[in-house]
C-alpha cells in the first residue's frame, strides 16, 4: 500500500509550500482567474491519477479488508447471510463470517506464527547485515579500486538475473547430494549430508543468504548513484582539514547522503516485507520458510481457494506494513512542516 | 523478479488478491443470481443443450484449454486432437497454457470465458468443481462410451450427484520402484507383505544401501506413503471418508498409519524434505537405493530423461499390511477432459469427446508415452514397455483405486497434510503423531465446515 503513499507525496509537497507561504485570499483569487482551460488541465491532472489510485489501490485495499470477513472459494457470489456453522463448506459459501478467519489464523493455522516470526527474522538480518554491506560495497567501489565496473556488474548481477535461474543456482549450491557446497565440504553421503533446504532450522538461514546476495547488489547501486552525486570538493575541504577516509564518510559524506539513506531503509523495509519470489521458488514457501506473503498466496491463488482467509492474512501484511510506511510519511510531512 | 517488482510495495501476493478479487467481482456479476449454488443441489443437468443428439457438428470447431505445457505431452496432445478432429470433423484450436497456472487460475478460469473443452484431473477434485456448476454433465457421452470403460473408470468421472462429468485419458500407478539387477545380484526378493517389506529394507541397509529412496521437498510426495499405508491398514473407504472429513484425523487408524510410517521411516533416506523427488529417483538410478515407492509418472519418466537403464526398472505393488484390504487398493491419479459449463459449442465438444474415449484414441495419445497407461478395458497400445503393460495389470487388480491425496481431498486440506507430514519427517515420536493429528483435525474442522 505504501504504493499509494509514496505515488502521494510528491503532490503533497508540491501543494504545502504554497499553503504555508501564500495568503488564503490570494489563493482564491488566482483559483478565480484560472481559465477554463487550466480547469481542465487541472481536473485531468489531478482526476487521472486519482481515479488510478482508487481503482488499483484503494478499491482493492478495501475489498481485501471486507472479503476477510466472508467465508468464499471464489465461485458465485457473495451475500450478507451470516454463515452456518456445521454445514458443509459447499452450501457456506459467500457468506459473512465475521472475524472467524482471523481467529483460526491466530488460534488452528499452524503456519501463522511462524510467518510472522520469519517476516521479523528477514527484516532484521535485512537492517543488519544485507543493506549495510551493499552500502560497504558501495562506498569500496566508489573509491575507484581497479576493475571497479567488472566489481559493480557482478555484485548487481543476481538483481537482474531470473527467478528461475536463481532458484536453479541455489538448488545446485545447496541441494544435499548433488550440490556445490555439500560436495566441497565432502558431506554430500547418504547419511552425513547437510540438509541446506529441507532442515527448518537452517533453510532460513540458507534463503536469507540468497536475499542477502541480492538485496546487497540493489542497496549498492542505489547507493553508488548516491556517492557519485556527493560534491567532491566535500572530500577535498575534509581532506584539507585532515579527516581520515573513516572521519570523512561518517562525518561528511553520510550526513550528506541522508536523503538517499532515508530511501534505503524505506527499500530495506519493504524489501523484508514484501519477500516472496525465494522461498517460492524454494519450496513454496514450507517446512520452515514460511512467510505472511506465501500463506497470501497459497490460500488466495489456487484451485480450491480460500479467498476470505487468505484476504484476512493479507490485511495482517497490511497493517504490519502500514507501521514502517506511517513513521516514513510522519517524518516527511513534518519535515515539510517545519521550514 | 519483474513480476514481483511491478506489483507493488506488498509484492505479488496481494496483487493476486486484487487480480481475483477483480475477476472475482466481474464473475459474480455474469453469474445469475443462485445459479451456482442451485445448479449444485438440484443437479439440474440441463439437456436443452444436448437436445440434438445426433445432430450434425462436422465442420464446426472447439476450443480446446490444455495444462500439458511440457514438451512431451504437449505433442501427445496435438496428436490426439488431431486424430480427433479426423474422426469427428470437428476443429480444434488448443490453448496451452502453463499447467501450474492453469491449475491455480481454473476458477476465476471457468467462471469467466473458459474454452468449450479443457483438461482435468478426476477424483473430489473434478467432483468440487462439477458440484458448483461450472462443469457440464456428459452422461449422454458415457452412454456412448460406457462399454468401454469398467465401472471403477466410470465412477472415476463421475460427480457426487450421480451425473458423469470427465472422460479418462490415461492414468499411472504409485507402487514400490526397484532395479532387476540389484534384487537378482543380491539375492533380494519380492516382499508382499509387511513384514517382508520391514525385513528387506533393514537387509538393504546392512549390505550399505538406501532401503527407501525419498524425497519430500515439493511437499506432495509424501503424501503418496500416508495414502498407501492407510488403504493397506484401514481400508478404501475408510480413506475415502478420511479424504472427505467424515473420520476425524484424531482418530486412532490415523495414528496407526504415521506409527507404521515411523517404523519404515528409519529406513528412508534421510533430510527428504530438502530433496528433490528427481534426486531420489537418481539415487534409485545409480542403484545407492534399494526401493523407491512412487508413480511411475515420476520414476519411470525420470528414467528416460536421465537415459537410465528403463528396462532394468521394474516394481511391484506395496505389501499388504491388514490381511483384511490385502494389496486391494493403490493410487492410480487419472487424468482426462471435461466440458465446460459456458461451452460455445457443447454438441461438437461432445463429439470430440466421444471419439476421446476409445481405445484407438488413447493409443494415439500413448504412442509416444512410456509411462502411463489408458484406461479403456482391453486396450492393447504396441508401443507399451514392460512398465506399462505390469501397470495394466496391477491396476485392473485392485478393488478400487483412490487418486491421491491432493485429488481425494479438499486441496486446501492436502497443503494443510503436506506441512504435517513434514513435520512427521523431521519428528515421527508418537508424542508428535498425536499433536499433528490434532493440529490436523483442527484444520480440518475450519477448512470443511
Amino acid at each position: 500500500m505504501s504504493a499509494t503513499s509514496q505515488g502521494r507525496t510528491p503532490a503533497a509537497v508540491s501543494d504545502k509550500p504554497e499553503d504555508s507561504t501564500s495568503p488564503v485570499r490570494r489563493r482564491r483569487r488566482r483559483l478565480r482567474t484560472m481559465t477554463t482551460r487550466d480547469r481542465i488541465v487541472v481536473a485531468l491532472l489531478l482526476g487521472i491519477p486519482l481515479l488510478l489510485d482508487l481503482a488499483f489501490v484503494w478499491f482493492p485495499a478495501i475489498g481485501t479488508v471486507l472479503l476477510s470477513f466472508t467465508k468464499w472459494n471464489g465461485v458465485g457470489s457473495l451475500h450478507e447471510k451470516t454463515c452456518q456453522p456445521n454445514m458443509p463448506s459447499i452450501l457456506n459459501n459467500g457468506c459473512w463470517y465475521g472475524v472467524q478467519n482471523y481467529h483460526q489464523a491466530a488460534t488452528i493455522y499452524p503456519e501463522f506464527w511462524p510467518a510472522v516470526r520469519h517476516n521479523v527474522i528477514w527484516l532484521a538480518v535485512f537492517v543488519v547485515i544485507a543493506t549495510p554491506l551493499g552500502m560497504l560495497f558501495a562506498v569500496l567501489l566508489d573509491r575507484g579500486l581497479r576493475g571497479t565496473r567488472i566489481y559493480q556488474s557482478l555484485l548487481f548481477l543476481p538483481v537482474m538475473l531470473s527467478l528461475a535461474l536463481i532458484g536453479i543456482i541455489w538448488e545446485f549450491i545447496y541441494s544435499q547430494n548433488y550440490g556445490l557446497i555439500n560436495t566441497v565440504i565432502g558431506r554430500n553421503g547418504n547419511s552425513n549430508a547437510i540438509d541446506w533446504l529441507g532442515n527448518p532450522h537452517l533453510n532460513l538461514w540458507a534463503v536469507l543468504v540468497e536475499a542477502t546476495w541480492r538485496q546487497a547488489g540493489y542497496v549498492m547501486i542505489l547507493y553508488l548513484a548516491g556517492l557519485k552525486a556527493v560534491d567532491p570538493t566535500l572530500r577535498e575541504a575534509a581532506l584539507m582539514d585532515g579527516a581520515n577516509p573513516w572521519q570523512t564518510f561518517w562525518r561528511v559524506i553520510f550526513p550528506v547522503m541522508k536523503p538517499i539513506n532515508i530511501v534505503i531503509m524505506v527499500v530495506t523495509v519493504i524489501e523484508s516485507l514484501r519477500a516472496f519470489d525465494l522461498v517460492y521458488i524454494t519450496n513454496k514457501g514450507i517446512n520452515g520458510l514460511e512467510l505472511l506473503s506465501v500463506l497470501v498466496t497459497s490460500n488466495i491463488v489456487g484451485e480450491t481457494q480460500r479467498v476470505g482467509f487468505g484476504s484476512a492474512l493479507g490485511v495482517v501484511l497490511l497493517v504490519i506494513s502500514l507501521v514502517p510506511i506511517s513513521i516514513f510519511l510522519y517524518q516527511t510531512f513534518r519535515r515539510e512542516d517545519t521550514p | 523478479m519483474s513480476e514481483v517488482e511491478s506489483s507493488g510495495t506488498t509484492g505479488s501476493p496481494l496483487s493476486a488478491t486484487r487480480r481475483n478479487l477483480l475477476r472475482g467481482v466481474g464473475a459474480a456479476g455474469l453469474v445469475a443470481a443462485g445459479s451456482g449454488l442451485l445448479a449444485a443441489c438440484g443437479g439440474s443437468s440441463d439437456k436443452k443443450k444436448s437436445s440434438g443428439g445426433s445432430k450434425s457438428v462436422a465442420g464446426s470447431s472447439v476450443t480446446f484449454g490444455s495444462n500439458y505445457s511440457d514438451p512431451a505431452p504437449k505433442a501427445a496432445f496435438a496428436a490426439l486432437t488431431t486424430a480427433a478432429t479426423a474422426s469427428s470433423k470437428v476443429k480444434v484450436k488448443i490453448n496451452t497454457v502453463d499447467h501450474n497456472t492453469f491449475q491455480n487460475n481454473i476458477t476465476s478460469y471457468l467462471q469467466g470465458t473458459p474454452d468449450d473443452l479443457f483438461t482435468w484431473f478426476a477424483g473430489y477434485r473434478m467432483q468440487y468443481f462439477a458440484a458448483q456448476g461450472l462443469v457440464e454433465p456428459i452422461d449422454d457421452v458415457w452412454e456412448k462410451i460406457g462399454g468401454s470403460f469398467s465401472a471403477a473408470a466410470k465412477k472415476l468421472s463421475t460427480g457426487l450427484d450421480g451425473h458423469q462429468y470427465l472422460v479418462p485419458i490415461y492414468n499411472y500407478p504409485w507402487v514400490v520402484f526397484y532395479n532387476k539387477s540389484e534384487f537378482a545380484k543380491r539375492h533380494y526378493t519380492v516382499p508382499t507383505t509387511w513384514d517382508q517389506y520391514v525385513a528387506l529394507a533393514k537387509q538393504m541397509k546392512k549390505d550399505g544401501l538406501i532401503p527407501i529412496a525419498f524425497a519430500d521437498k515439493d511437499g506432495w510426495p509424501a503424501l503418496g506413503t500416508f495414502d498407501i499405508l492407510n488403504m493397506r491398514i484401514n481400508g478404501y473407504d475408510y480413506h475415502t471418508k478420511l479424504m472427505t472429513h467424515k473420520i476425524p484425523w484424531t482418530d486412532q487408524g490415523v495414528h496407526t498409519v504415521f506409527q507404521h510410517w515411523a517404523e519404515i521411516l528409519p529406513y528412508m533416506q534421510t533430510g527428504a524434505n530438502g530433496r528433490l523427488w528427481q534426486d531420489a529417483a537418481k539415487a534409485l538410478e545409480s542403484k545407492q537405493a534399494g526401493m523407491m515407492f512412487q508413480g511411475t509418472n515420476q520414476v519411470a519418466a525420470q528414467y528416460v530423461t536421465d537415459k537410465a537403464d528403463l528396462a532394468d526398472l521394474d516394481f511391484f505393488t506395496f505389501p499388504a499390511v491388514n490381511p483384511q484390504w490385502g494389496q486391494d487398493y493403490m493410487d492410480a491419479p487419472t487424468d482426462g477432459f471435461m466440458l465446460s459449463k459456458k461451452a460455445k459449442n457443447s454438441d461438437a465438444g461432445k463429439a470430440i469427446l466421444e471419439y476421446i474415449g476409445t481405445g484407438a484414441a488413447e493409443s494415439t495419445y500413448l504412442k509416444t508415452d512410456q509411462w502411463d497407461v489408458g484406461l479403456v478395458t482391453g486396450l492393447q497400445v504396441p508401443t507399451y514397455n514392460a512398465i506399462q503393460k505390469k501397470s495394466v495389470e496391477e491396476i485392473a487388480k485392485c478393488k478400487a483405486v483412490a487418486q491421491f491425496m491432493d485429488r481425494d481431498s479438499d486441496p486446501a486440506m492436502a497443503n494443510a497434510m503436506i506441512a504435517i507430514c513434514q513435520k512427521f519427517i523431521d519428528d515421527p515420536s508418537t508424542s508428535n503423531i498425536t499433536k499433528l493429528q490434532q493440529s490436523a483435525e483442527k484444520q480440518a474442522k475450519a477448512i470443511y465446515s
